[in-house]
Parts: C-alpha cells; sequence; structure tokens
C-alpha cells in the first residue's frame, strides 16, 4: 500500500508530461502499487481562476478509479477574496487539506497575508501543503525564473501556530543539516522524498528525521513515479520504517482531518 | 493487492546474505547476483517490482534484477577514509539496485581547475578503487586539458599504461577550445570515449563548463573520436537538440531530476544505440536516474541497449585491447 501525497493533475504548461492525461496517470499509479493520492493542480500554479481550477480538480478527483484521488485545493492569497476559496476547499468540497505555491504566486512566508492564510487553516484543521520547489531553477524558462521557496520564517510561524500540520514538498533538495532539524523542532513538520538524491537518501534522511516525519512523494506525473518508489529499495529499511513512510504516516495526517470520514467532494 | 512496500524489505534481507555476497565476488559474478535477486523476489519483495508495469504502451518491464545494468557515470563523493572503503560502499548500493558495473571517475575533493599534480592525485584514487572492485568498477581518465602535455602523459599512464577505458573531462575549460585536440586525437588512437559533462544553466555557468553545444562542435572536428554527452546538456530539451546531428556523440542521462519524458525524447530523436544509462552517483541516487530509463514508456529492447548495450558496445574495441572479456 502506498499514499503518494505530491501527485498534480492536469498539464505543466511547458512540455508535455508521459502521464498528463488522468487515465494513463491513473493506470501508471495502480501499475505502480500506488492505492491512494494527495492530488493538486498544475492549473493551481498558474491559472487565476482558482474556483474553477478547484472545482476541476474536485470532479477529477471524483471520477478516479480505482486509485483513490483526494484533491488538495490551492489557494493564493494574492488574489482577492482568497478566503473563499479557502473556505470552498473546506466546507464545500471537505477537502483534507490545501496545496500553496508560495514562488509561483509571488509571495514569501513572512508575509502578513501567508500568516494569515497559515492561521486560517489552522483552525479549519486543514493539512497545509507548500511547494519548495517544482522545477529545478537552473532549467526552467528563460521567461518564467522561479525562484525556490525561502523556509527560513517557518520556524517562527509553527511557533505560534502549535496545530498546524504541514507538508513541504520537494524541499529535500534545498533544505539540509540544521535547518531540517530546526524545523522538526519547530512544529508538526513532514517532509517528502520526491526531490530527496544521493545514495541511499532515505537512510542518510533518517539520521536527521525521524522516521515519522517522512512521506511518500513522487511529484508525478513532472517526475517519473518510479524515482520515489526505487528509493525504498535502494535504502536499507527496517519493515516498520517502510510502512510509515508509505502509508502510516499520510494515514495518521489524515485521520485528525475531519473532512475525510466521507470521500472528499462527494 | 500484494503490498508493494515487502519489496525492499526483502530485498535488505537477500543482501545482506553472507554466503551471497561471497559469490557476488567471485568472477562468475553477474549470474551469481542474478540467482540471488531471483531468489530474493521469490522470498517477496522483488517480486512485486518484477510485476510492476512502468510502461503505458510498450509490454510491462520485468524487476530491476531482470536486467543487466552499467552505470556509466558515477564518483567516490561517499562516505568512507580510502578509496577502497567508499567502492565497497557504493557496490553495497549499486547491488539493491541490480546494477553489475559502475564506471568512476575524478577523487575527492572536487576541484574545478585541477593543477596536473591534484589530477594525478585523483586518478590515483580512482585507480586504487578499481583495482579493489574485483572488476565491478571501470575508470575513465580524469583531465584538464588546459595543461595539453600533462594530459597526454597522464592519459597514456592511466589508459594506454593503465586499466582505465575511459577520458572524463569536467568544467576547467569549455571543450570547443583547440587545446582540446591533441587529447581527443589521442583518446581516439587508443579507442578511449570521451565523457564531456555538458550543461545548460539559465542562471549561469562555471567559466570553463561546456554546453552540449560546444561538444558537438568539438565532436564535428574529430569523426573517428567517440563522444558521450554527461547529462544530456542538463537542459536535456536544449542538449538533445544540440547534439542531434553529431552521429559520434551519445547522450548520458545522469545527473539531473528524474524528469518525464527525458528519455522518451533522447530516444525519439537520436535513436535508442545512443542513448546511454548513467547516474552521477553518489551525488545522486541510483533510484532516481534508473527510474528515467525503467520508467519511460520505450520498447523493452531499448530500455536493454540504454541500460548496458550501449556502453558494451562502445567500449568492447579498448576492452578487448586490454584482454578483458565483456
Amino acid at each position: 500500500m502506498i499514499i503518494d501525497v505530491n501527485v498534480s493533475l492536469s498539464r505543466w504548461p511547458f512540455r508535455r508530461l508521459p502521464c498528463d492525461e488522468l487515465p494513463w496517470l491513473i493506470k501508471k499509479l495502480r501499475d505502480c502499487g500506488v492505492t491512494e493520492v494527495w492530488a493538486g493542480s498544475f492549473d493551481g500554479v498558474f491559472h487565476k481562476d482558482i474556483g474553477g481550477v478547484n472545482a476541476r480538480l474536485v470532479d477529477d478527483c471524483r471520477k478516479s478509479r480505482p486509485v483513490l484521488l483526494r484533491p488538495f485545493g490551492s489557494v493564493n492569497p494574492t488574489l482577492p477574496d482568497w478566503r473563499e476559496d479557502l473556505r470552498r476547499c473546506h466546507e464545500d468540497y471537505r477537502m483534507p487539506g490545501i496545496r500553496l505555491h508560495p514562488a509561483y504566486h509571488g509571495y514569501r512566508l513572512d508575509d502578513p497575508v501567508f500568516t494569515e492564510l497559515l492561521t486560517q487553516a489552522e483552525q479549519r484543521g486543514l493539512i497545509v501543503q507548500i511547494v519548495v520547489r517544482i522545477e529545478d531553477p537552473r532549467m526552467q524558462h528563460p521567461l518564467m525564473r522561479v525562484p525556490d521557496v525561502d523556509t527560513k520564517p517557518l520556524p517562527n510561524l509553527l511557533a505560534v501556530h502549535p496545530k498546524l500540520r504541514l507538508v513541504l514538498l520537494g524541499a529535500l533538495q534545498i533544505l539540509r543539516g540544521e535547518a531540517i532539524t530546526q524545523l522538526i523542532r519547530s512544529g508538526e513538520v513532514y517532509f517528502d522524498i520526491s526531490t530527496l538524491e544521493g545514495i541511499g537518501g532515505i537512510s542518510n534522511l533518517l539520521v536527521r528525521v525521524p522516521d515519522d516525519r517522512i512521506l511518500f512523494g513522487s511529484h508525478s506525473p513532472f517526475f517519473i513515479l518510479e524515482s520515489a518508489i526505487f528509493k525504498l529499495q535502494e535504502s536499507e529499511l527496517l519493515p516498520a520504517q517502510v510502512n510509515a513512510i508509505t502509508h502510516q504516516n499520510a494515514r495518521r495526517l489524515l485521520k485528525t482531518t475531519a473532512a475525510t470520514k466521507t470521500r472528499p467532494g462527494v | 493487492m500484494k503490498c508493494k512496500w515487502e519489496v525492499p524489505i526483502k530485498m535488505q534481507n537477500a543482501t545482506s546474505d553472507s554466503t551471497c555476497n561471497r559469490k557476488l565476488q567471485s568472477p562468475n559474478c553477474r549470474i551469481t547476483r542474478r540467482r540471488l535477486l531471483i531468489g530474493a523476489a521469490q522470498a517477496g519483495i522483488a517480486a512485486s517490482l518484477s510485476s510492476y508495469q512502468p510502461s503505458l504502451i510498450a509490454k510491462p518491464s520485468p524487476g530491476l534484477h531482470e536486467y543487466l545494468i552499467w552505470d556509466v557515470h558515477g564518483h567516490l563523493n561517499t562516505h568512507g577514509d580510502t578509496p577502497t572503503e567508499r567502492i565497497d560502499n557504493l557496490l553495497k548500493f549499486a547491488d539493491r539496485m541490480g546494477i553489475e558495473r559502475v564506471i568512476v571517475f575524478m577523487g575527492y575533493p572536487f576541484t574545478h581547475d585541477p593543477s596536473p599534480e591534484d589530477v594525478k592525485r585523483q586518478n590515483d584514487q580512482v585507480l586504487q578503487a578499481i583495482e579493489q572492485s574485483r572488476g565491478r568498477a571501470f575508470g575513465f581518465a580524469y583531465l584538464n586539458p588546459k595543461h595539453t602535455e600533462e594530459s597526454l602523459e597522464e592519459l597514456d599512464r592511466c589508459i594506454r599504461d593503465g586499466p582505465m577505458v575511459g577520458v572524463k573531462l569536467w568544467v576547467a575549460v569549455r571543450c570547443h577550445e583547440k587545446c582540446l585536440d591533441p587529447i581527443v586525437r589521442r583518446a581516439a588512437q587508443l579507442k578511449a570515449p570521451v565523457l564531456q559533462h555538458t550543461w545548460y544553466k539559465i542562471t549561469g555557468s562555471l567559466p570553463g563548463e561546456s554546453t552540449a553545444t560546444d561538444l558537438a562542435a568539438l565532436a564535428a572536428r574529430h569523426s573517428r573520436a567517440s563522444f558521450i554527452a554527461a547529462h544530456s546538456g542538463g537542459d536535456w530539451e536544449r542538449g538533445i537538440r544540440a547534439i542531434r546531428s553529431a552521429t559520434n556523440i551519445t547522450a548520458e542521462i545522469s545527473g539531473g531530476d528524474p524528469t518525464a519524458g527525458v528519455v522518451e525524447m533522447a530516444v525519439r530523436e537520436l535513436g535508442a544505440e545512443r542513448v546511454v544509462y548513467g547516474s552521477d552517483f553518489a551525488g545522486r541516487s541510483f533510484a532516481s536516474q534508473l527510474a528515467k530509463v525503467l520508467g519511460a514508456d520505450v520498447p523493452e529492447n531499448t530500455k536493454r541497449l540504454i541500460l548496458a548495450g550501449n556502453i558494451k558496445r562502445m567500449l568492447a574495441p579498448i576492452l578487448a585491447t586490454k584482454g578483458i572479456p565483456l
């Protein structure tokens, strides 16, 4: 059983991806043993009509079988009336969480509006995913250069949001050493393995990060799904560690979310 | 449904078996390791990888253990006090991923513009590592073309008179410069392929960092030489185009993120016989880089060419001169 917490639907605007059609993506996930997905949308990165993006995301997730797709809606706090998007994610669509793209939406993590967004998400009991990196900045389109998210403000924010559950996606090529340790100590922060690199990457990560803070995330279909799967094989992991990373941690996170007691979006 | 996560657990048990590890050291290690991994598959874990189907159009791929895999691009930048300890550590992970042989180059620490003495020191580290690898590691000679005469001497020391089988060029000087010509001519005489780091970076390149366009210019001057474009130009959508018409350049896929589509484009534009697998270990994982091939939507025989067939064909002439059986 694998719960993949980092999958995106729809199209990446700069190239066609082999699995950017939903039926192909579902087949790939199923064939690789993924049983459940936390799905965001590439449209949520680039579109201004976030309401439409999230409605389509929910619709696509409803149609997905046999893999369970849980929608994680986009919220862009630089857009007018973003609070309504957040409300819909929680109340109308009963999503377990939201996915944020600060770098692409043009705000910093020490901006007051981000603090307010975190506060509201915490009050609603939503899991908050922050996408630290989508694409290697060295290889981006020359007219669309987007830096990695600067996570330095997070420890202070976590200190004043003790109930917040934060998942950092694509952070592990950027964050290393003491920065990771500080985040772990500051609050309930999780990391996905999509951008984890180096020989025996998960084993190395476990030296610094407890296994209950690591989640299976593939960044599929932008990344090849097998990358994350093979990482489980490359490192020498105990059965309990594999179980924690592949599904138990994600399941525990979801259990604390009232919205997941019924199928989301239904 | 069978739980996929069973795979690594069982693999762990299988590869830690002391009897099997002893067998891995035998000259017949490929067959023995295959038996070992098939045993693991029968035990349970790799069984799920055996049935995993990464391709959408091609037939389902078998598990890792069903492939012959040679990794074209690796370094000794891992744990260990000596080159011997480092190659041993790396090969343990290679075993877990079903990789039979690796090609290593450059010692440690990395230096962008090494002196001739530093080049020699780093090549000595690699020589020590491959000597201790029980035939599982090949070496490419690291050279700094700024020092042409010393590079030719080092090339003779490591390849003509030593066990190395190729040349590695990094970021000391852009590879279209004329100072590379004597080195490439000598490498071609020795039937040694030249692997050149290539990367387009919109964030800015190092002063001596080559692009795939630079390599195409060099390759055009040396039609009898054989080149490998490491990283496929980094920005592979540009890099593959840059080397498309240079038929003596093979694209090597290591070092970048496991972005979907890289192998599909390389095969479409260059042909299956001009693409080779490499990982850029230990900075990159075997996992993310193998996924580029095994997760690609290309035919099964194409995957086998990329994972080992093509580099074996490229190295066959120089291995034959050294009496090394394929």
